[in-house]
Order: structure tokens, then sequence, then C-alpha cells
């Protein structure tokens, strides 16, 4: 056993959950709170990284992309829930997601004539762009600065959930939401919040990526396919639930990756191995929500109350 | 009001008569099929900008039939490509069904083409069912089987002497058939593989790919990433230090396309890598080199293998309709026209094998800067000479 390889593909699996919760985290909570499915959560994911992308190479700055792309993706996500999702809420679900597939649509279409369908790469400072050495262990810099900023994000958003005032309502909306309105809290201000706060980090997520995959159209719209499938893990509404369903279908995900073809090796040639290995790992993370929506219908974690 | 069907209908029967009186169309009919949307696009967009180059060296005129395009999008995906490809054969009724980057989307659509007895042109994806045992007489190829490429990649890294590779490619038919093919002629040692997911929600993140991959201890590491996902592995192979310690080597996936987002982007690593190609923009021949200088001229930019292949995809149907006078409707003259490959290619004379894939030349390419400080490829040397693909006896033609 190579205990270096273990470490760095446990860390490139806590990299890939730490992504897939920032774009989760807004997304259980919408879902959660206002009960509307947002598919064009992805888009934000995409915005984030293009305006960020331009204000680096306008700048040369990353800082200054980062912090003008969270200002505009928090301006979008308003201007989405102000404009569109607002009247929404009291339909059902097939009008969301009529609406906000079509809003996919819209984004994609918007960036292609902005920036064209090239996409954008994000280059990185010189410190970022090398390796770290821990004893024996060689880790790409840029990689655990990608970890430092999940774990931040989340902190952060702990304390705001469990010690602030806007996150006791945010948790009661979750729980509860009827109660919550017959207790005279400004519902409609709160929901506007809670959807930009989750369109930013929505962005924030893809502004990380970017400088990895390049920005690109459509780039949010697989990883939203699997931010469903953690919301729906984790527990609808539930930010921990978020958390730890994340980090498990990362690290899931990237394991799978790593080592599924040793194991298949071991009941059959290494021909079909090879090919059934990529098949099966893509497949896992959609196998384990099966089994959670088996046997634990509500999440593993949902929020406490909750119906 | 009631005029307007009279006209109509005199229109359609003065049409019908005159259909029915002059034995042979007035233009000649062509459907291309290749990715305009998602970020692959980007490719399409450079086929297209060498289709349309083509069209204006030719005065958009075969012969004395003027040249009708008709471009589709595939969306990356198989089923649109066919659903398109459907489309241009019953309702468009083209002569020639060109195009197909991807080898999946090629052999998803073949059927509907060469069913409704039209010549299928593939300008890029030639998938080894295709070259064997799907073979079809009016089924042709502008570009290469899909083996040969990393067969010469293979034959040079053992020239080399390169003992241990680590390979990875995108996990569908043209990934397979490149591993295929460098594993032919590749004498060292495989130490790892990795197939990662491809289509439109492809795999961008190769962490944990590269960490296999270091872990490996291999001497060298060949990879196939056509498009956007090039870009990010290269980004990504030079940020977990892999630079210098374990060269790379490619097919297909350092191009024009991808060397000034590269350039841009300052990744000096990838100047000096190799890769295999039939052609390059410095390849010295005529028609070369009036593609390349009218495409530069009129694009500011050079021109990928992919644009090259579709630039002789159309000189290709132009020599076969001059060959037969226009008569479109002469199948047998325009496939032995063809077979003949008689016309001016920009990777200079090649023949058909019998599955009429190309029987070419394959160059070691570099990448380089050229006199104006811009990055492409130059070659180095020549590592297949008239090459033919391994599938040809699998064809029964």
């Amino acid at each position: 056993m190579d205990w270096n390889l273990l470490i760095t593909q446990v860390l490139n699996g806590l990299q890939l959950g730490l992504l897939l919760f920032l774009l989760a985290s807004g997304l259980t909570l919408i879902f959660g709170i206002m009960d509307f499915i947002n598919l064009s959560h992805g888009s934000f994911y995409m915005i984030g990284a293009y305006f960020c992308g331009t204000v680096v190479s306008m700048s040369g700055s990353l800082l200054s992309g980062i912090v003008v792309g969270l200002i505009c993706t928090f301006a979008i996500g308003a201007a989405v829930e102000w404009f569109i999702a607002r009247r929404l809420y009291r339909s059902d679900h097939l009008d969301h997601v009529l609406v906000t597939f079509g809003l996919i649509l819209v984004f994609d279409t918007l960036v292609h004539m902005v920036w064209g369908a090239a996409g954008m790469a994000i280059p990185l400072p010189e410190v970022l762009n090398g390796q770290v050495s821990l004893g024996t262990l060689v880790l790409p810099t840029y990689r655990l600065v990608i970890i430092m900023s999940g774990l931040l994000v989340a902190a952060i958003l702990y304390i705001m959930v469990s010690k602030t005032r806007l996150g006791m309502l945010i948790r009661a909306g979750a729980s509860n939401r009827t109660m919550v309105e017959a207790l005279g809290v400004n519902i409609n201000k709160l929901f506007l919040i809670v959807f930009a706060i989750g369109a930013t980090m929505s962005g924030f997520a893809g502004m990380l990526i970017a400088p990895i995959t390049e920005a690109s159209i459509g780039m949010g719209n697989e990883i939203i396919i699997i931010a469903f499938v953690v919301v729906i893990v984790g527990g609808i509404g539930s930010i921990k639930g978020a958390f730890y369903a994340a980090l498990i279908i990362g690290l899931m995900d990237t394991l799978g990756r790593s080592y599924l073809d040793d194991v298949l090796e071991l009941s059959m040639p290494t021909k079909y191995a090879e090919t059934a290995a990529p098949a099966l790992s893509a497949m896992l993370v959609y196998i384990l929500m099966a089994v959670v929506l088996a046997f634990r219908p509500q999440g593993l974690f949902p929020p406490a109350g909750s119906k | 009001m009631k005029i307007i069907p009279k006209l109509v209908g005199s229109a359609l029967l003065a049409t019908a008569m005159a259909g029915a009186g002059m034995a042979q169309a007035d233009s000649v009919k062509i459907g291309f099929v290749t990715t305009l949307t998602t970020p692959a696009g980007v490719i399409g967009a450079d086929i297209q900008d060498a289709v349309n180059l083509a069209l204006e060296h030719i005065d958009n005129k075969m012969g004395s039939l003027d040249v009708e395009l008709i471009m589709e999008d595939d969306g990356f995906k198989p089923d649109i490509g066919k659903q398109k490809t459907d489309k241009l054969v019953k309702q468009d009724d083209v002569d020639f069904v060109v195009g197909y980057i991807w080898s999946h989307v090629l052999l998803a659509s073949m059927k509907s083409a060469l069913d409704a007895g039209k010549f299928l042109i593939s300008a890029n994806a030639g998938p080894s069912k295709i070259a064997g045992e799907l073979c079809h007489e009016n089924f042709f190829s502008t570009s290469w089987q899909n083996d040969q490429t990393p067969m010469a990649m293979g034959e040079y890294l053992s020239q080399q002497g390169v003992k241990s590779l680590y390979i990875m490619a995108p996990n569908y038919a043209a990934g397979k058939d490149m591993v295929a093919g460098v594993e032919k002629t590749f004498k060292g040692n495989v130490v790892g593989k990795d197939f990662t997911k491809w289509g439109a929600d492809a795999q961008l993140d190769f962490s944990a790919e590269l960490a296999k991959a270091k872990a490996s201890g291999a001497e060298g590491i060949f990879i196939f990433y056509p498009g956007k996902a090039g870009g990010a592995f290269i980004k990504q192979y030079q940020q977990a230090g892999l630079q210098g310690v374990m060269p790379l080597y490619t097919v297909f996936t350092v191009d024009a396309i991808a060397l000034p987002k590269l350039q841009a982007g300052g990744l000096e690593g990838v100047l000096g890598s190799k890769m295999t190609q039939f052609w390059s923009p410095d390849l010295d021949i005529a028609a070369n080199k009036k593609f390349v200088d009218g495409f530069l001229a009129k694009y500011d930019r050079y021109p990928s293998f992919y644009a090259a292949q579709a630039y002789d995809s159309i000189m290709l149907i132009k020599s076969a309709v001059e060959a037969v006078d226009g008569n479109l409707g002469d199948m047998d003259g325009l496939r032995a026209a063809m077979k003949a490959a008689d016309y001016d290619s920009v990777r200079g004379k090649y023949t058909y094998g019998n599955n009429h894939m190309p029987i070419q030349n394959f160059y070691l390419r570099e990448v380089v800067k050229d006199d104006q400080g811009r990055w492409t490829t130059k070659i180095v040397s020549t590592v297949l000479e008239n090459h033919q693909d391994p599938y040809a006896a699998e064809c029964a033609l």
C-alpha cells in the first residue's frame, strides 16, 4: 500500500467534496426553505468563474477577481430571486424546473454572446502554481488553497447559521416555514438573502475550480446534478447534511477513480476492469443516493423538526 | 389574394418541368455535421472557418456547379448527430454528408447516411470499426484511422528508449482506439492506464489520475485529450509538478486551438513537447502554403489539423465532382474519382486503402515559437512512411 498516494487521494477527495459543499449548501437552503427547485444554481457557478476571469485578465490580481466575482454573483442571484424566483414559490415543482431550465439556456447563451465559445483560462500567481512538500508528500499548492477556502467558508457558514439571528431564521425556515411566516418575520427579505448567498457560494466554487479546468459554458450543468445528489443524501434543508454528504461523495468519487480498477481486477480480466471501472465509479454516487432513498428517505442528517 | 396560390402552383410546375428537362442538378449539396455548441464548439468553429476558406479558394464552384453548404451542429452528442444526419439526408437530400469530429457521433450517424445511398466523408473521426468490419464503399476519410497517430507515437517512444509509460485517455470509442494504437507499437511497459468520463459533461479535474501517474514512477505520460480537456490537463500536469519529471507525449491534444490559450496562460512547459500528426502547418507543399497563408491572412491565427482535414474534404469532393463533369447521379464515377485521391491535399500526395482510409506519412512535431513569437508546431522527422491502418485487413472491400 502506497500511503503517500492514499493521503494524496483523500485530499483530492476532500477538495472535490468541499467544492460540492459550496454548491450544495446554497441549493439545500433554497430547496429546503423556499421549497424551490433551482436547476440554474449551476449557472452562478459559471458566471462567477467568468466574472472572476475577466477581472483577473484585466487587473492581473486573483484576489480582486474573486472579490468582484463575489459581488457580481450576489447581485445576479438577488436579481434572479427578485424578478423571477419570487413569482414561482407558490407554483408547483414542474414550473420551477421549467423556468430554471430556461434560465440555464439564457445564461449559457448570454455567456456565449459576451465571452464566446472558447472558454476562459484564469492564470494563477506563481506562488499558487507550485507544489508544497510535507515530508515525502508533494502536493499542488492550489489544491490546498481550495481545501482551505472550502473549510473557511464552511466555518463561516456554520457560525452564521448556528450563532446569528439570520441563521436562526434560516434554520426555522427550513424546519417550518409557515410558522416563521406566522410569527411576523419578513419572509421575502429572508428568501432574497438566502438565495443571493447561495448564488454567491456557487459562484465562489466556480472561481475556485476555474484556474484548474478553465471557465466554460455549461460548466455548472454537470456538477449541479451531483450537487442535487448531495442535497438528497444529506437531507433537504440541512447544511450539516450537505457538508457530510459532500465529503462522502467527493471521497467516494475520487477513491473510486483511483482504486476501483485495482479492486475489479481481482475478479475479472484487466481488459474488462479498465473499461468497467470508470463507468462504475461514475455510477457510485447515484447508487449511494438510491440506497439512502431506500433506507432513509429523509436523508442522512435532516434538519431538526422537519416534516 | 387568390393569385398567390396560383403563382406558387405555376412556379412549382415550372420547377418540376425544369427538373425533368435537366438531367443534372445545378448545385452540389454538401451537408456538414460538426460541433458548434458546448465548449467543443471552438473546434467546430475552426472547421467552419476552414470550410469557408476552401469554398472561397474554389469560388464556391465545383466544375460548373455551385456549392450549397448546410452546416449542422451535433451538440457533442451521438443522438443529436444522428438526428442531424437524418435531416440532411431526408429533408435536404444532400449529395455528400461530411464532417464528424467525434468517433461515437460518427458511429451513431453512419448508417443514416450510408443506407440512404449518400457518400459519407469523415473529416476527423476514424473509429476502428469503420476501418474494419463496418467499412463501406461510400465511406471516405480525409483524416486518419484513430490508431495510426498514436502508433506513430508508440514507435517514436520505443526509438527513444522510453521503458515505462503511463497512459490516459477519455472513455469513448476514439480514446480506446488511441490507447490500442500506442500499445501496438510501444515496446516498453505500460505501468498504468486511466480512462476518464467523456462527453458534454466530461471529467476535467484529473487530480486522482495525476496522483496515480506520479506514484507509478513512469518514464513518460501519454495522453489523448482533444479540445478543452487538453488545456486543463496540461495546466494540472504542471501544477502537480510533473513537468521535467515525467515528460508529456500527446496526440490530438496540443493543437492550433489549444496553443494560443496555453500561450496566453503562460504555460511555457508545453514548448518543446512532442506529438505525432499526419500534417503540420509548416509542411512544405504548395497546397499547404496556400491553405495556411490564406487561413492566417483571413483569420489571423494558425489552422488546426481539424481545419486542414476539413479543407481537404472540400477539395476531395471538388476533384470527384469535376471528374464526372458534374453528373452527380454517377455514383460509381464519383467513387472511383475519390478513391484515386487525385487532388492537391495539404498533406501532399496520399492514396486510399481498400477501406478508404488514407495511406499516408506520420510526422513527429514539436511545439516552437514562430518568427512572430506565436506558438505553433514544427515537423521534426517522419516517423511512419506511407502507413496503412491495422484494420484494413478486416474490411471486406
